[in-house]
């Protein structure tokens, strides 16, 4: 998977890294908007949108986003239109190749109930109708955060904008574009993420909840795409046996129970083979 | 279960640990009947390859039974009787379907540090260390063995252990080294390393149409086993100037394919060796690549350095002018093991070879702490050990 921190770059300027590790770290991508419509709790949190004005500007055509991805893109440049003001915005880039033709591709990703799929921090998505979808994403201490989202910019097998829907709080936009690589090697999938900062404690409080490497998450995120779509089932080595673990905390699987598999292929060694008792027959 | 656990340089230990479950659709559990030491272990051993835990289950050469299938599973029932590939594989990425096994996209669940660290990521390999995985390995009673479909190869039941157990690495990754060489009619091959590894390449190199085989080493049985294998042998620490007896031998011309066997933890006398050592020492460069070094400086013009031997990060005093003035081609990577399975099974069949002929110790499971020794320091005449568990 390739890393394109250009575009970060182009659109935020000299951006703080450590301020926005503590901002809203979007991993997933996708999602996030956080937008929203928060509940449970997160009402109370006041979180504070910045600089949304320019994030919905940018996401009604003019920003550095909808050029990249949409159609209109001779029409502004690349150093002139940024969605979120400079030091305050996360834009994640990046591109990963899935050995599957784009309309395969394109359908599972259309399918927005298949986000959290591979979003680990999505718990659900639900579509409301074919533009508008419902999105509940996990929070810390079992709790979960909502808003509602909204397809701004679709062309068959090229490419989903989205952006989130009269969110008070906070905003995220962000656009997969979908390429046929070269010589059949697949499809290129591109996902181009911004959100808008929040401010102070309430910030922290959200940067929590979405983690703290927003291109490490997206990254991590397109990579289970890839599995499920290659492989079916995202490779895992999670709960696994090592010297660090105890036995006794585990219980004996039945194949160990059942036991007395043939043993006869197994070829009894003791001390006294040691070395080995039959010279080496050499080739 | 018991299984061998790594715990630090030199320090592994038998231990009871849990057994292992089914954690993706297309895994299997081994019940493991053989399982050996590799020389790549070794460099886990003497702590040269990075994010290895303590407790990490090591063993990446096995073969067993299948005792439990995921509901993915397609090929393989209970019961059936396997060797596996050390490298895994998802079967339907891009390298996979390139039969580029070893490069896998899909296979290394800690890809994403692989990627920070060489830019893109390998396959996920057994008992080799978090950076290819963190996969538990099969020097134990029981092994998970994911996308089974894809590696396990079935064992036909006239064939024992020994003659198919090293189909999992060592023979397929000296018969790629010989094929990377791109051997023709006349050729000499020079190989550098007779461990298990470059025994195994002496005798593909002859299986590829080797004219001559010379190989290269100080450990006196091990050149034994070589010339037992059709080689010539060379002693390095006998030679002044192991180029110039190269060049000797082969009328002046220098070996047509040169083999470095050795990997990341060569030998060398002298200055060159105390240079590599303090800098490898002081991880300033993390490989000691002095056998490569001789192969480039050593290889005819126009011919193929082929380098399976192990590396995993910088090293330094690489000949580069060298090799570019002689438009020497260089080969190199973790072998795909998969791609070798069936036609060196065959080859076992028909009898063109017994791969147990580098088994020099058979031990049981519990004496790996010991037979991690002897294989390290070349004591007890040991070449090749096999654990039973
Ligand atoms: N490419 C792969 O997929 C793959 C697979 C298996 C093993 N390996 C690697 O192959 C290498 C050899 O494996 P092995 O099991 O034979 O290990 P080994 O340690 O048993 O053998 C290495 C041999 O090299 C000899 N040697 C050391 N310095 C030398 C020098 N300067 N010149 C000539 N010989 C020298 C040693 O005496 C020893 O006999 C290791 O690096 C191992 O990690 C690679
Ligand atoms: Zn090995
Ligand atoms: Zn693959």
């Amino acid at each position: 998977m390739q890393h394109e921190n250009r575009q970060q770059q182009e659109s935020s300027g000299s951006i703080n890294v450590a301020r926005n590790e503590r901002l809203l770290s979007l991993a997933t991508g996708a999602a996030m908007a956080v937008g929203g419509v928060a509940k449970r709790g997160w009402a109370g949190a006041g979180l504070l949108l910045v600089g949304a004005p320019m994030l919905l500007r940018g996401i009604t055509g003019r920003s550095y986003l909808y050029k990249r991805l949409g159609k209109n893109r001779a029409v502004v440049s690349d150093t002139a239109a940024v969605s979120v003001p400079h030091g305050q915005g996360i834009r994640v880039e990046k591109v990963t190749t899935i050995n599957r033709p784009v309309s395969e591709v394109y359908a599972f990703w259309r399918n927005f109930g298949n986000l959290p799929r591979f979003m680990n921090n999505l718990e659900r998505v639900d579509m409301i109708d074919q533009r508008r979808s419902h999105w509940v994403a996990k929070a810390p201490a079992n709790q979960t955060v909502e808003w509602d989202a909204e397809i701004v910019n679709e062309i068959e097998n090229e490419v989903i904008g989205w952006r989130t829907l009269n969110s008070k709080l906070v905003e995220h936009a962000g656009s997969v574009q979908f390429k046929s690589a070269p010589g059949g090697r697949g499809t290129e999938v591109r996902v181009v993420m911004e959100y808008a900062p929040l401010g102070g404690a309430a910030g922290s409080l959200v940067a929590r909840l979405f983690g703290t490497a927003p291109e490490q998450q997206v990254d991590e995120d397109l990579r289970r795409l890839k599995q499920i779509l290659e492989t079916g089932d995202p490779i895992t080595v999670e709960g696994q046996p090592s010297g660090r673990a105890k036995p006794e905390d585990h219980p004996t699987p039945s194949y160990v129970r059942a036991e007395e598999a043939p043993k006869d292929v197994v070829q009894q060694a003791s001390e006294e083979s040691f070395p080995a008792s039959d010279p080496p027959a050499y080739y | 279960m018991k299984a061998v656990c790594w715990h630090g340089t030199g320090d592994v230990r038998v231990e009871r640990v849990p057994d292992p479950t089914i954690l993706n659709d297309g895994d299997v559990i081994l019940q493991v009947t053989s399982t050996a030491i590799c020389g790549s272990d070794l460099h886990l051993y003497n702590g040269y390859i990075p994010t290895m835990q303590a407790g990490d289950i090591l063993g990446h050469e096995f073969m067993g039974i299948v005792v439990e299938k995921g509901p993915g599973v397609r090929n393989l029932e209970i019961g059936d009787r396997v060797a596996i590939p050390f490298n895994i594989a998802c079967g339907s990425c891009y390298f996979c379907e390139h039969e580029l096994w070893s490069l896998c996209d899909n296979s290394n669940p800690n890809a994403g540090m692989a990627e920070a660290m060489y830019g893109q990521s390998s396959s996920g390999f057994f008992g080799y260390s978090h950076l290819f995985g963190g996969f538990a390995g099969g020097q134990a009673e029981y092994v998970r063995v994911p996308f089974a479909d894809v590696g396990a190869l079935k064992i036909p039941p006239e064939l024992r252990d020994d003659q198919v157990l090293f189909l999992t690495d060592i023979f397929p990754t000296g018969y790629m080294a010989a094929e990377n060489a791109e051997i023709r009619p006349g050729d000499v091959v020079a190989v550098w390393g007779c461990g298990p590894v470059g025994q195994f390449t002496i005798r593909s190199a002859f299986m590829l149409g080797a004219e001559r085989v010379i190989a290269i080493d100080r450990v006196p049985e091990r050149l034994r086993m070589a010339e037992d294998g059709g080689a010539e042998a060379v002693n390095y620490e006998h030679e002044d100037d192991l180029i110039q007896t190269l060049k000797d031998m082969t009328g002046g011309r220098g070996p047509d394919a040169c083999i470095d066997a050795v990997g990341l933890e060569a030998h060398a006398g002298g200055l060159p060796g105390l240079y590599d050592r303090v800098k490898q020492a002081t991880r300033m460069e993390t490989g000691r690549p002095h056998a490569t070094r001789q192969a480039i400086q050593a290889c005819r013009k126009g011919g193929v350095v082929s380098i399976p031997g192990v590396f995993g990060g910088f090293v330094d005093k690489f000949p580069l002018g060298i090799a570019f003035s002689k438009g020497l081609k260089l080969k190199m990577g973790q072998t795909h093991v998969h791609r070798y399975l069936r036609p060196l099974l065959e080859r076992v069949q028909r009898g063109d070879i017994d791969p147990s002929f580098v088994i020099t110790h058979r031990l049981k499971l519990e004496d790996a702490p010991k037979a991690y020794k002897i294989f390290r320091d070349k004591k007890d005449n040991c070449i090749k050990v096999v654990l039973s568990p």
